[in-house]
C-alpha cells in the first residue's frame, strides 16, 4: 500500500565555530548557559537519579522497617523472591492489560474527537476545547470516585439505567469480580486521558499538508483512502508521541485502582504492588526491588518505542 | 459544508461535551444528595441538600478537609513557583544560547517525566523518616519538583523558541539599555509562556496522589487527593459517599476555573510541549 508524504526538507546545520577553536565568546556563552540551566538540571537529577540509586542499593538488603536490627545483605535475593512470585507476574499482566486496552481505545476515540474538533464550527470550538480540557484537569482521584459511585451497587445509576444490556442486572456487583472491576477501572482511565491524546492528535492533524489532501481529492481518492493513505501517514510522528507518552503513563496506573478496589480481586498493578510492599508492609528491601523492576520495565518500553517503532521526537517537533 | 454536514458535526460536538461533562455532573449531583437519597440509584437527587458541604466545611469532617485544602494549595503553588523559576532560566539557555548539553538537559527532562513515581517514593519514604522531612511541606514540595520541573522545562523552551529575540537587539539599536530591552521587550513576550507553563505545572502537582498518601501521615502536610483517598465515614458503617463528593467538587472548582479562563493557552502549552518541544 502506498502512502503519500512530502519529501523531507533539507536542513542546513547551524553555522558555528569550527571544532577545536572555541572562541572566548563561545566559551563564555557556554558558561552562562550552564549557569542558567545547571540548577534545573541538578534538581532533576537530585529528585530522580538519587532516589533510584538509593532504591537499587536498598533492594539488595532484606530490610523491614519494623525490624531494623535484622537488616542483612541478600544480594539479588529480593529479585529472586519477586520474580518467582506469581503475584508479581499477575500484577505485570494486569498492568499490561490495562495499558493495552486503555491506550488502544484512547487512540481510536481520541482520533475521533480530534476529527470532530477540526470539523466543528468555529463558534463551537472554544466550548469543545474547554469541555475536552475538563477531564484532563480533573484530578484522577475525583474521576475514580465519580466512576466508582456511578457503578456502585448501592448508590450507582448504572445498574438501574443499563439493565437492558446483557449481563447487567439491578444487583450486578461490578467491584466484586476481577474483570468487571478492571472494566470500570479502564473506563475511568479512558475518560480521563483521552482528551490529552486527542489534543496531541489534533496538533498532528494540523501538520498534515493541505496540498496533499487536495491533490488526493483531485486524483479521485475516496474519503477513506485519503484518511488511510494521506492523513494518517503524515501524522505518524504525532501518533507515535501520543502512544509513547500514554503507554508509559498507563503503565504507572495507581490512583484509580487504589480508590476503586484497593487492589482487591486480583486488580493489583505493579505500582500498587510496590506501594503495598513499602508503605503498607514496610518491607523496604522487597518494595525497593519492585520499584527498580518497574523502573526497568518503563525504560524497556521507552526503548522499544524509540528504537523499535522509531519514534523520532525531533521529527514530531517538526524540525 | 452542507447544512446536513454541519448538523452532523454539531451533533458530534454535542456528544463530546456530554462525554466530558457527564461524570462531573454526576459527582455534583451526588454531592447534593441526602443520605436517604443515595440509595435511590437515580442520577439526580430528589431534593437538594447542602448537608454534605456543611459537613466538610464547618461540620465533623472539616478538621480533615480544610487543613488538606490548605496544604494542597500551599504545596502546589510553592512547587509550581520553584519549578517555573528554575525552568525559566533553563529554557532561556536552551532557546537562546548555543551550548553542548542542550540535548542532554531536554532528554533528562524527558526521562524524569516518564519516571515511575512509585520508584521515587520507596527510597524517599525511608530517607524522609530519617532526616525529619516525613509529613512536612518541604517533604512534598521536593518530590513534586520531579513532576513539575520536566514539563515546565519542555513547555517553556517551546514557548521561548517562538520569541523573536532579534527585537531585543533592535531595541538596543534604538537606544535602550540591555536591561531596558530585556524588561520592556522580552519580558512581555515571554510572560504568557511562563504563565501557561505555571498552570500546567499546577494541574500536575494538584493531581498528585502517590506522594501525598506515602509521604504524609497527618493533616500537617496531607494534600486533598490523599485525604479523599483515605477518607472514611463518621462511623464504620456509614459510607462517606456524600462528603467525598462534596470535597471532590470543591477541589475541582479551581481547575475548572483555570480551564475556562485560559483554555486556549493551556491547549497551546500542552501540544507545544509534547509535539514541538
Amino acid at each position: 500500500m502506498s502512502t503519500t508524504t512530502l519529501p523531507p526538507t533539507k536542513k542546513t546545520a547551524p553555522v558555528s565555530a569550527p571544532k577545536g577553536t572555541t572562541s572566548d565568546r563561545a566559551r563564555s556563552e557556554r558558561k552562562l548557559a550552564w549557569l542558567l540551566a545547571g540548577p534545573a538540571f541538578l534538581v532533576m537529577l537530585l529528585v530522580t537519579a538519587y532516589p533510584i540509586l538509593q532504591a537499587t542499593y536498598e533492594s539488595l538488603f532484606d530490610y523491614r522497617l519494623t525490624d531494623p536490627d535484622n537488616r542483612s545483605f541478600v544480594g539479588l535475593g529480593n529479585y529472586g523472591v519477586i520474580l518467582s512470585d506469581p503475584l508479581w507476574w499477575q500484577s505485570i499482566g494486569i498492568t499490561a492489560f490495562i495499558t493495552a486496552v486503555t491506550v488502544l481505545v484512547e487512540l481510536v476515540l481520541g482520533f475521533a474527537l480530534a476529527l470532530v474538533m477540526v470539523k466543528a464550527l468555529r463558534a463551537l470550538r472554544p466550548i469543545l476545547r474547554a469541555a475536552i480540557l475538563i477531564p484532563y484537569a480533573v484530578i484522577t482521584v475525583v474521576s475514580a470516585f465519580a466512576w466508582q459511585f456511578a457503578f456502585d451497587i448501592n448508590s450507582g445509576f448504572v445498574n438501574s439505567w443499563f439493565t437492558w444490556l446483557p449481563g447487567v442486572a439491578a444487583d450486578t456487583d461490578w467491584f466484586g469480580d476481577r474483570w468487571t472491576s478492571l472494566l470500570v477501572i479502564c473506563l475511568a482511565e479512558i475518560w480521563k486521558t483521552t482528551p490529552f491524546i486527542s489534543l496531541l492528535l489534533l496538533a498532528g492533524l494540523a501538520q498534515v499538508p493541505e496540498v496533499l489532501q487536495e491533490a488526493a481529492k483531485v486524483d479521485g481518492a475516496t474519503r477513506w483512502q485519503r484518511m488511510w493513505r494521506v492523513t494518517i501517514p503524515n501524522m505518524k510522528a504525532a501518533i507515535m508521541v501520543a502512544l509513547l507518552f500514554r503507554t508509559l503513563d498507563a503503565f504507572r496506573v495507581f490512583d484509580t485502582i487504589f480508590i476503586m478496589t484497593n487492589g482487591a480481586n486480583g486488580t493489583e498493578s505493579v505500582s500498587f504492588l510496590a506501594y503495598r510492599q513499602t508503605i503498607a508492609r514496610l518491607e523496604i528491601g522487597l518494595g525497593s526491588a519492585v520499584s527498580v523492576l518497574l523502573f526497568l520495565a518503563v525504560v524497556l518500553i521507552a526503548f522499544v518505542f524509540i528504537k523499535g517503532f522509531k519514534v523520532d521526537l525531533a521529527q514530531a517537533r517538526g524540525e | 459544508m452542507t447544512t446536513r454536514k454541519k448538523v452532523l458535526w454539531g451533533v458530534g460536538g454535542a456528544l463530546i461535551v456530554v462525554y466530558c461533562l457527564f461524570p462531573i455532573a454526576w459527582i455534583v449531583s451526588v454531592s447534593f444528595k441526602a443520605p436517604s437519597d443515595l440509595a435511590n440509584r437515580s442520577f439526580l437527587p430528589t431534593a437538594l441538600t447542602w448537608e454534605n458541604y456543611r459537613l466538610i466545611l464547618t461540620g465533623g469532617a472539616s478538621d480533615l478537609f480544610l487543613p488538606a485544602l490548605r496544604n494542597s494549595f500551599a504545596i502546589c503553588l510553592i512547587a509550581t513557583a520553584i519549578s517555573c523559576l528554575l525552568a525559566m532560566f533553563a529554557a532561556y539557555a536552551i532557546a537562546r544560547l548555543d551550548f553542548p548539553g542542550k540535548k542532554l538537559i531536554l532528554s533528562t527532562a524527558l526521562v524524569v517525566a516518564i519516571f515511575p513515581v512509585i520508584s521515587i517514593v520507596t527510597p524517599l519514604f525511608n530517607l524522609w523518616r530519617q532526616i525529619g522531612l516525613y509529613d512536612t511541606w518541604p517533604g512534598l514540595i521536593i518530590p513534586y519538583l520531579s513532576l513539575t520541573l520536566p514539563i515546565s522545562i519542555w513547555t517553556m523552551s517551546a514557548f521561548f523558541r517562538e520569541i523573536p529575540w532579534e527585537l531585543e537587539q533592535a531595541a538596543q539599536v534604538d537606544g535602550a539599555t540591555t536591561w531596558q530591552a530585556f524588561r520592556r521587550v522580552i519580558v512581555p513576550l515571554a510572560a504568557p509562556g511562563v504563565f501557561t507553563t505555571a498552570i500546567i505545572a499546577f494541574f500536575i502537582a494538584w493531581n498528585d496522589f502517590i506522594y501525598g498518601i506515602s509521604l504524609t501521615s497527618t493533616e500537617a502536610a496531607r494534600p486533598v487527593p490523599a485525604a479523599l483517598g483515605l477518607f472514611t465515614g463518621a462511623s464504620q458503617f456509614e459510607e462517606p459517599t456524600g462528603a467525598i463528593s462534596a470535597a471532590a467538587v470543591i477541589v475541582t472548582i479551581p481547575v475548572v476555573v483555570l480551564v475556562l479562563l485560559f483554555q486556549r493557552r493551556i491547549v497551546a502549552g500542552l501540544t507545544n510541549g509534547a509535539v514541538k518541544g
